[in-house]
């Protein structure tokens, strides 16, 4: 599990700079999307996934074997809501510019001045 | 583009929406649920009512902007820390206390629980602000 | 107490989503919360430094199971500089921002970005510093996209995208730090890293960090976001980001390198020190071919960014107290000469050196107030910038860091050469013909006045400012202090 899990960061972090260096300018949005699940799974994988390691208390006997550690899911949880608030900007600025511009390209966001 | 169905559904699925909202925060102390997830249902239950009848109708059967709504959250969450201040404790201290204790309907309310309304109240404005500016064109 | 600048903010920003239509209510009570917010920030500087390190356990959860405040000498320092810098926006602005972006929010998101950076500044656990860190930025997201013209929107798009990404490089590090050592309080991290013999995979997370926070603070390879974006809102917001954000990047560089670096010092005192040198050359080379006002100060603070990374690099007690003092000036003097371009360019109508000229003659106080802080930034004495190098420069001939003091030296000839540039060409220079002549508002002169006398007292009062500045730096090289004083061993 913790394989498969590893891999799929790893595609997901991949897919996200694919689309992040793409000209469009909505791909970019959707890179940026990416970039956050990619890291949220990341901070579930290497914060640890197994039961038997709860928060502070570390190889008490008997007391810890059923617990699972609850602080990587509740950072993960911060972090999505962090996520949501930027994607949705992101997305409000990108629309902004296309009604502005008229253009999704990103090549048109480099200044002719 | 009116669709007379989305309208009869976004109608009748939004007082519905708001209620089960109301639940998932309540829900959220000691099972899944809470402020966030209630706050998302809460604004998307009013874009849903938008998607059906547009942006200006859907604020003006809103009491408040998004904006105040924004307010109202945070300072709810704000309020919430300083009852602990004012009871002499550290700011943020979990303060509880318990209602009809002893009944069936007993029930447990505390300090978090406010934050959570404020976080509750403060993503549904968020969430509004955002899609009803992408939404009217 | 230790609360209140994060409170105090929070507070303000509430009242002003509030009473939003009422603009001129929402000026005078800006101006005033930020007056407050200075005067806490003062208090809790006296009382830090009269009973040392302040700690708070938000919440009643013990380090290092909750959340910590922290206050030393460098974060009360920190706190002062950038509320006083809050007060000086605070009269510039309504003479500058249009009435349409003053309505579109641009008061309670000022107190937003104040929050962020004061919770930066005091808090004790990495994560709450990640949270603290997004409230600052999405704040700054939205000011700078503010009324939305294209020009502001293609730099926004650049600088909403290259900070969402150093903020993932950030949580990552998060994660792997967490799951290399299990705790997120600050204290017991370092804690931990001295008592722990060998943590595998810790040099990758301390790496990622070091990437994020170099993005954050526009260090080189990572600084070409910056300029990019920096010049396209109007100045008063420019010159608070120029203030206060990428500084938040340079604490946080400070306060991990203190606490967490503790393996593998030789490659992280040379790495930085290129790092340091590199910057600051390439920042003031790329300075010296611009035109536009607003592009060289950009450029001006990357080079400048190096300075302090620098001392950083150093690390000795004289070093460190080196760049703190270098960062209080630079936070005064660059915000100052980002004023000062609004002024001209609500003088004559333009930021661009090409179409301007003969201001001097036109309005000698204008001249005057682009002459103290560009020549503060450039390093003539008694200004404060001549004492923030020779601070930087002392230590690093002390602690024998010769190379990286050479080229500190020469990069301060190049910064004279650039804002000698600014001065013949706007001031200097014959006025071309067709000069608009637009009438420079009263508030903004007076905040520009106001913080030119800072940067003047800042300079004169250097022996007292240095001492503190010394007992900061103790605190940062010594970072036991720290530790015992958040665990409360």
């Amino acid at each position: 599990m913790l394989f498969l899990l590893a891999i799929l960061v790893g595609v997901l972090y991949g897919a996200a700079v694919y689309l992040l260096l793409r000209r469009n300018i909505f791909k970019l949005v959707l890179g940026l999307i990416f970039l956050g699940h990619a890291t949220n799974l990341l901070l579930f994988v290497a914060g640890g996934l197994t039961s038997g390691f709860p928060a502070f208390l570390r190889n008490v006997p008997g007391e810890t074997e059923r617990m699972a550690d609850p602080l990587p899911q509740a950072l993960i949880l911060t972090a999505i809501v962090i996520g949501l608030g930027v994607t949705a900007f992101a997305l409000v600025l990108v629309y902004r510019f296309y009604s502005v511009t008229k253009t999704v390209d990103l090549d048109e966001l480099s200044e002719n001045e | 583009m009116e669709s007379v169905i989305l309208q009869i559904a976004a109608r009748h699925m939004r007082p519905l929406l708001v209620i089960l909202s109301l639940v998932v925060l309540y829900r959220g102390h000691n099972e899944p649920g809470g402020g966030f997830i209630g706050g998302l249902m809460l604004g998307a239950a009013y874009i849903l009512f938008a998607m059906g009848f547009g942006v200006q109708k859907t604020q003006k059967s809103i009491p408040v902007s998004p904006v105040i709504l924004t307010g109202i959250g945070l300072l709810l969450a704000l309020a919430s820390g300083l009852i602990a201040v004012l009871m002499g404790h550290v700011f943020m201290t979990g303060e509880w206390t318990t209602l009809f204790s002893g009944t069936s309907f007993e029930l447990k309310l505390g300090t978090p629980l406010l934050f959570d309304l404020g976080v509750y109240f403060t993503v549904a404005g968020m969430l509004m602000l955002v899609m009803f500016s992408i939404m009217e064109e | 107490m230790l609360v209140l600048p994060i409170l105090l903010p929070l507070f303000f920003m509430v009242v002003l989503i509030f009473t939003r239509r009422w603009l001129a209510f929402q000026q005078i009570f800006s101006l005033l919360a930020t007056v407050i917010l200075t005067f806490f920030s003062a208090m809790l500087l006296i009382d830090v430094q009269q009973n040392g390190i302040a700690t708070m356990q938000v919440g009643s959860w013990i380090a290092p199971y909750g959340i910590t405040l922290v206050a030393d000498l460098l974060s009360a320092i920190m706190l002062v500089t950038v509320a006083f810098i809050g007060v000086v926006i605070m009269i510039y602005s309504p003479g500058f921002i249009d009435k349409g972006r003053q309505s579109a929010g641009y008061y309670p998101l000022a107190f937003g970005l104040l929050m962020g950076v004061n919770g930066a500044f005091i808090t004790g656990d990495i994560f709450n510093l990640y949270v603290w860190y997004e409230v600052m930025l999405t704040s700054s997201f939205v000011l700078i996209a503010l009324g939305g013209s294209a020009e502001q929107l293609r730099g926004s798009i650049k600088y909403v995208t290259i900070n969402f990404v150093a903020s993932i490089f950030f949580v990552a590090a998060i994660g792997i730090l967490y799951g290399l050592t299990g705790t997120l309080n600050m204290a017991d991290l370092a804690y931990k890293l001295r008592t722990i013999d060998h943590i595998p995979y810790i040099n990758s997370a301390l790496m990622l960090f070091f990437i994020a926070f170099s993005i954050k603070s526009a260090l080189f390879p990572f600084f070409f976001w910056l300029p990019a974006s920096y010049h396209t809102p109007p100045i008063p917001i420019t010159a608070l980001f120029a203030g206060t954000l990428t500084k938040v990047g340079i604490y946080t560089m400070f306060r991990f390198y203190s606490l967490f670096i503790v393996e593998n010092l030789v490659f992280w005192k040379t790495f930085i020190i290129v790092i340091a040198g590199l910057t600051m050359t390439i920042g003031v080379l790329m300075a010296a071919s611009q035109y536009d006002i607003r592009k060289i100060l950009s450029f001006h603070i990357i080079s400048q960014v190096g300075y302090m990374v620098m001392g950083l690099g150093i690390f000795t007690v004289g070093g460190i107290a080196g760049a703190i003092y270098f960062t209080i000036h630079n936070m005064l003097s660059k915000t100052n000469t980002f004023l000062a371009g609004g002024l001209v360019y609500q003088r004559s109508g333009s930021y661009d050196l090409k179409h301007l000229g003969g201001l001097y003659k036109a309005s000698p106080l204008l001249a005057l107030l682009f002459f103290i802080p560009a020549m503060s930034l450039a390093g003539i004495p008694p200004l404060p910038g001549f004492f923030g190098k020779f601070f930087l420069i002392k230590g690093g001939f002390e602690a024998g860091d010769y190379v990286i003091t050479g080229v500190a030296i020469l990069v301060g000839l190049f910064t004279l050469f650039s804002m000698v540039k600014i001065w013949n060409e706007a001031y200097w220079k014959k006025e071309p013909e067709n000069i608009k002549h637009g009438r420079v508002s009263r508030r903004a002169i007076a905040a520009t006045s106001l913080l030119a006398l800072a940067v003047i007292l800042l300079g004169l009062f250097a022996g007292p400012v240095s001492q503190i500045t010394l007992e900061a730096a103790n605190q940062v090289v010594f970072p036991e202090m720290y530790i015992n004083a958040v665990l409360g061993r």
